[in-house]
């Protein structure tokens, strides 16, 4: 003998319904990034040194700050969907799935939070 | 749960090289979370002040740190090349055997090309690291 009454036992039994924006912003996020890794990876490639100097003064000039703060957010985003992919598709234990999704989601938030929590102290450090 | 039916494990099918690619867009894919992770430490210290700055540097041209680099690198040529493969075929391009095997091929190529360019300038006479 149940308390659950028929009706519960059969709702919210089919898909959640949100398949299509998973795929469509995985995709949206991906066209994104393509323009944006490529910029990066250049302009990364054309420092003329690692030094602390040239690289906040490359990063705090002109648009880099808008843009590498973009970059970060998206990137992480795209991290996000994707590793949740992963692990629905070869984490079989639920227990274990529900623990690495969080975790997944909260370390992909932390880094976009701290890639523009960086990039905005570094910006605005050159300002003044 | 296990009851339901499930669809045949990867192991059934013979082996062809366009799968390959596939498990490497997820391994590559993962690898660049994990690149990702290292970027944003990189971009902290930078926020952090020159004296912190100082010390990731010295972590990022070790040895264990300039390989990794290099994996990260390759691993996000790979992705973006395959990425875009993805891309065509979410349009509805290139789904032909043949076709498939020919991006691939190309994926493959230009993804090894242009990780060699990038490692030149990385690690190469002059380069940045």
């Amino acid at each position: 003998m149940s308390l659950r009454t028929p009706l519960g036992r059969v709702l919210y039994q089919g898909t959640a319904r949100d398949g299509v924006s998973h795929w469509w912003v995985q995709r949206v996020t991906a066209v994104a990034l393509a323009p944006l890794s490529i910029w990066l990876t250049l302009s990364l490639l054309w420092l003329p040194t690692t030094s602390y100097e040239a690289v906040t003064a490359w990063i705090g000039s002109g648009l880099h700050p808008v843009l590498l703060g973009f970059a970060v957010v998206l990137a992480a985003w795209h991290a996000w969907l994707g590793i949740q992919v992963v692990i629905e598709d070869y984490v079989a234990q639920l227990a274990w799935k529900m623990l690495l999704l969080l975790l997944s989601a909260f370390v992909n938030a932390l880094l976009a939070a701290s890639g523009v929590y960086a990039v905005l102290r570094i910006a605005l450090r050159s300002v003044t | 749960m296990a009851e339901r039916p499930l669809s045949p494990h990867v192991t059934v099918y013979k082996w062809a090289y366009t799968m390959t690619l596939s498990i490497l867009h997820r391994v590559t894919g993962v690898a660049l979370f994990l690149a990702l992770i290292g970027l944003i430490a990189w971009l902290m210290a930078a926020a952090a002040g020159p004296s912190a700055y100082a010390r990731a540097i010295t972590t990022l041209t070790s040895l264990p740190a300039k390989c990794l680099i290099a994996i990260a690198v390759l691993a996000l040529c790979f992705h973006f090349c395959n990425g875009l493969r993805h891309l065509a075929w979410d349009m509805g391009l290139g789904f032909e055997r043949a076709q498939a095997r020919r991006s691939a091929l190309i994926v493959i190529v230009v993804a090894l090309l242009a990780g060699a360019v990038c490692l030149y300038l990385l690690f190469g006479v002059g380069g940045a690291v």
